[in-house]
């Protein structure tokens, strides 16, 4: 029988799960062993960022675990759309204590385990921005510090989307939130404001620090692969699209997050013991307005007129992610 | 019950005294409490430290307001803090001072008191002399059982092993020995 | 074979021999010495396995307890005052999903004012987290209910925290009887807890719950501690075996033979309280105490029971409900009924101020000589000459915190003898 060799291109990102691949290099989510940690049923919304990035996350961590591990949860959207009593949609041991005490939480979990002379158990604990950033922080810096042996991801949607969209330290700059409206002399959120988590994560100087986004599903489960190789405190921060909040279309999700990471938004790196060891490289760098068009938060930006400056700002940002992570491989266009 | 009211500053080891002559006490067969009165941690700040001895278990843990015995570890305190507040003619009275009674100004105390229950020791210079620090407070545990002899000097010594084991602890019981000695001598000279 | 030995040291060493596997450790005056302890228990290996956790804040403390109790660990703190408060949050999320965590609150007054001393209003503003609440009423009485705090918690897996005097009791040196690890070995089996995060059985623990069920679940959590009542007694007999000693159960009653007069007390205060009973008794007065050590659950039959034939109560406590009256005296309020028996509510020992044998042998008087309005709440010892200036100076529109002003007022640049 005649035989054509098919070459093909569309691997990597482009092809979800990478059926056509070879096993051992496709993604867990290609893979019909995969935990299904959090399973289907659960209340998310349509084209939820977070539930995506806690199944990408999650079970790439119990391949990586080989099954052996337990989650904590903070309060917020992920843990309330995943158990409306008397269900539940997680299939790993999983806690949920309050919406400031995951990493503390997680961190006597580990002590428990350790304290039991249980070394093959891992932890993994998990919260939204809100838990991470603000209420949850002294808690995770403290958790950082004592170097406690837990993976602590953060799924950040840039803002308190549980309660109604509000602002959190993780809220960007001229987004439009319920307490960061777009009236007023100073339309959305605050310049000037707001803070990173994974540079504070480096300054701490724990084994890994990672950011990643839902966009790239590889490099996601690789960095979670990655973390469970460290022993000691380790970090992962992911974007992940809020559609309600974001006011992005459903269907634009992982869109939206590739948008983020090609225009500088969001630089997507790994750091060890505090220094930066890799980064993601933009191919071909996307102007900001490309990825603000696309989410009603920003609306106000393109009105009559539109707001330039407002706009260079959020571009300068965008430029110095670029200039300070050597984010391009080419200098930067336009 | 008998009462002891230590007065000292913060760092004196006013408190660890208390404790070591309670610790004494109980070793004798007595029950016996100590327990200071705070303040946030400070050198140098007036501290009071109070013990208790007593046949029978001591069910209170109140400050003592009317001291049996009243043991002054820094005598700048005389006239700043008011040492001798409760007590009776029946008192005892120990301070750690190199000058006498009158010199410190306290003719009228010494005058109320019983010759044979009140005393002056260089407790801070016997120490420096045994340990090399100026911390009186062993010296003026040993001083405090030949003045009342409500617990022997062995039971302070072991007391004080117990606390600081090794050549400090041989160095404090020294100066508590020193100190006993100094008060024995000095009540030798008063008629009871 | 009794120690003289400091309070703090002696709870610490009991808590080690009732071998908790995962300590969380953050200081607060005046339970500092419990933790330092614990630690050096810990670092010369004498507390071993266990994992001392130096958290961040007590929030964080409670937090690593409820995670390393999930996971299935025998877990313990201390803590006092701000800490407990600090914690409040997670003290409710403890009893809620039912976890068997011990604390010690080393007893201290609650800011603004800042204060450091003793009082009860720590344990009293979380009397209705559902915790349990046992009250030592001495530093054997702190060991001993230590033992039975944690047999307690894992048979009702209820959280338990034992409340012990600050600085009164946790710094005072005397006698102790400690238990040993072979006496404590027999008393309290290893902890088996009911739910476990396990990767081999996967179970959701903190679900929220609706409208359509959270009333039965806090029907239960009160079930519980109701039930408690039945398991305290029980404990403290298995206790009395294996130690051959009385130490905890629900109330400790004293002298109540045909007492007329009773007194009703929370921790150390009773002890100057029996000392008043005994001389009142040898000058002919019928008159006798009731010790509360288990505040809640409220046992509610006990105190009916106890205070029920006499004449009038005379309740002292060290803490109170500002705007509405006292917490101890409602309670036992409470339990009486409509018996007739005149309650009287006195509040004393704020902020540290010494309740003195004097003090409470005046107060006793004066009720006897129907000095004192039952109607009202009484403060001991207040200094109404100070207050009345302060009200007069607020009253004339003057502005400013009472607290500062009325230090001024005392001159507290000069020292009193203690």
């Amino acid at each position: 029988m005649a035989t054509q060799e098919v070459k093909l291109y569309q691997v990597g990102t482009f092809v979800a799960g990478n059926r056509l691949l070879p096993l051992e290099v496709r993604t867990v989510q290609a893979r019909t062993d995969r935990s299904n940690s959090i399973t289907s049923g659960h209340r998310a919304c349509q084209g939820c960022g977070e539930v995506l990035g806690a199944r990408y996350v999650l079970d790439a961590a119990m391949r990586a675990t080989d099954g052996d591990m337990v989650a904590v949860n903070a309060t917020g959207c992920l843990e309330v759309f995943s158990t409306p009593y008397p269900e539940t949609s997680w299939q790993i041991p999983w806690l949920h204590s309050l919406f400031g005490n995951a990493p503390a939480v997680a961190s006597g979990v580990a002590a428990a385990l350790r304290a039991a002379g249980n070394e093959h158990t891992r932890v993994v604990g998990q919260a939204g921005d809100g838990g991470t950033v603000d209420i949850g922080f002294g808690a995770l810096s403290g958790m950082f510090e004592r170097n406690d042996d837990v993976l602590f991801v953060c799924y950040d949607n840039e803002g308190y989307m549980n309660t109604g969209v509000q602002r959190s330290g993780a809220t960007p700059p001229a987004a439009r939130t319920a307490n960061t409206k777009a009236i007023g002399p100073e339309p959305g959120n605050a310049f000037g404001q707001g803070k990173s988590v994974p540079l504070i994560a480096m300054a701490h100087e724990i084994p890994y620090v990672a950011t990643a986004t839902v966009a790239d599903l590889h490099d996601l489960e690789d960095k979670v692969a990655k973390a469970m190789t460290f022993r000691g405190a380790r970090y992962l921060h992911v974007l992940v699209p809020c559609p309600l909040g974001w006011g992005s279309a459903s269907q634009d999700t992982i869109k939206v997050a590739r948008l983020a990471k090609e225009t500088g938004i969001f630089p997507v790196f790994e750091a060890e013991a505090g220094e930066v060891t890799a980064v993601s490289t933009i191919r071909r760098q996307v102007p900001v307005e490309d990825y603000l068009r696309l989410q009603k938060r920003y609306a106000h930006l393109f009105g009559d007129p539109v707001a330039t400056d407002v706009i260079a700002r959020l571009q300068a940002r965008a430029d110095r992610n670029i200039a300070r992570f050597g984010l391009l491989d080419a200098p930067a266009q336009g | 019950m008998f009462e002891i009211r230590i007065h000292g500053r913060g760092g004196q080891g006013a408190v660890t005294a208390a404790e070591m002559l309670s610790v004494a006490a109980f070793d004798e067969g007595w029950h016996a409490q100590a327990f200071p009165t705070f303040g946030s941690e400070r050198m140098g700040a007036p501290v009071v430290a109070f013990c208790r001895i007593d046949e029978r278990p001591i069910r209170i843990h109140e400050p003592i307001a009317r001291p049996d015995a009243v043991i002054v570890q820094d005598p700048t305190l005389l006239h700043q803090v008011k040492v001798f507040e409760g007590i009776d003619a029946d008192a005892y009275v120990l301070v750690n001072t190199g000058r006498s009674f009158a010199e410190l100004g306290l003719d009228e105390l010494a005058a109320s008191l019983r010759p044979s229950r009140m005393v002056t020791v260089p407790a801070t210079a016997l120490a420096r002399e045994h340990l090399g620090r100026a911390l009186p407070n062993t010296a003026l545990l040993g001083a405090f059982a030949g003045l009342t002899a409500r617990v022997s000097l062995q039971a302070v010594s072991d007391a004080i092993l117990a606390r600081f084991p090794g050549p400090v602890g041989e160095g404090n019981v020294a100066a508590a020995r020193a100190a006993y000695d100094h008060v024995r001598h000095e009540l030798g000279a008063v008629d009871a | 074979m009794p120690s003289q030995i400091e309070g703090s040291q002696a709870v610490a060493l009991t808590v080690a021999r009732c071998r908790p596997q995962v300590v969380a450790a953050y200081p607060i005056s005046p339970q500092t010495h419990i933790v330092e302890a614990l630690s050096d228990l810990v670092r010369t290996g004498e507390l071993d396995p266990c994992e001392y956790l130096m958290v961040e804040s007590e929030f964080g403390a409670m937090s690593a307890c409820i995670g390393a109790s999930a996971a299935g660990a025998r877990t313990y703190t201390a803590t006092a005052s701000q800490g407990l408060l600090f914690m409040a949050e997670a003290l409710f999320n403890a009893s809620g999903m039912g976890f068997p965590i011990v604390m010690t609150v080393a007893n201290r007054a609650i800011g603004a004012p800042i204060n450091i001393w003793n009082d009860h209003s720590d344990s009293m503003s979380m009397r209705d987290s559902g915790w349990i609440q046992l009250f030592a009423s001495s530093n054997q009485a702190a060991v001993d209910l230590h033992v039975q705090a944690f047999a307690l918690a894992e048979r009702l897996s209820v959280p338990v925290m034992v409340c012990m005097d600050g600085f009164v009791l946790t710094h005072a040196v005397e006698e102790v009887e400690l238990p040993t690890q072979e006496q404590v070995d027999r008393f309290l089996p290893a902890f088996v807890p009911q739910q476990v995060l396990d990767p081999a059985a996967p179970v959701s623990m903190g679900a929220m719950v609706g409208p359509e069920a959270f009333a039965e679940v806090k029907y239960l959590m009160h079930a519980k501690q109701v039930q408690a009542l039945d398991e305290i007694p029980l404990i403290a007999a298995d206790f009395a075996e294996e130690f051959g000693r009385e130490a905890g159960g629900l109330v400790a009653p004293y002298r109540l033979d045909e007492a007329e007069t009773i007194v009703v007390a929370l921790g150390s205060v009773l002890g100057a309280i029996e000392e008043v009973v005994d001389d009142l008794r040898t000058e002919g007065v019928r008159i006798g105490a009731l010790g509360i050590t288990c505040f809640r659950p409220w046992p509610i039959a006990e105190v009916r029971d106890a205070l029920g034939s006499a004449h009038r109560v005379i309740v002292v406590e060290k803490a109170f409900a500002v705007g509405a009256g006292g917490i101890v005296g409602q309670n036992t309020r409470l339990a009486l009924g409509r018996l007739p028996v005149t309650v009287y509510d006195v509040v004393a020992g704020l902020g540290g101020r010494p309740v003195t044998r004097a003090s409470l042998r005046g107060l006793v008087d004066d009720v006897l000589a129907d000095r004192l309005d039952a109607q009202a709440l009484h403060f001991l010892d207040l200094d109404t000459d100070l207050v009345t200036r302060e009200l007069a100076r607020t009253g004339d529109g003057g502005t400013g915190p009472h607290a500062e002003h009325m230090l001024r007022a005392l001159g507290t640049a000069g020292s009193a003898s203690h």
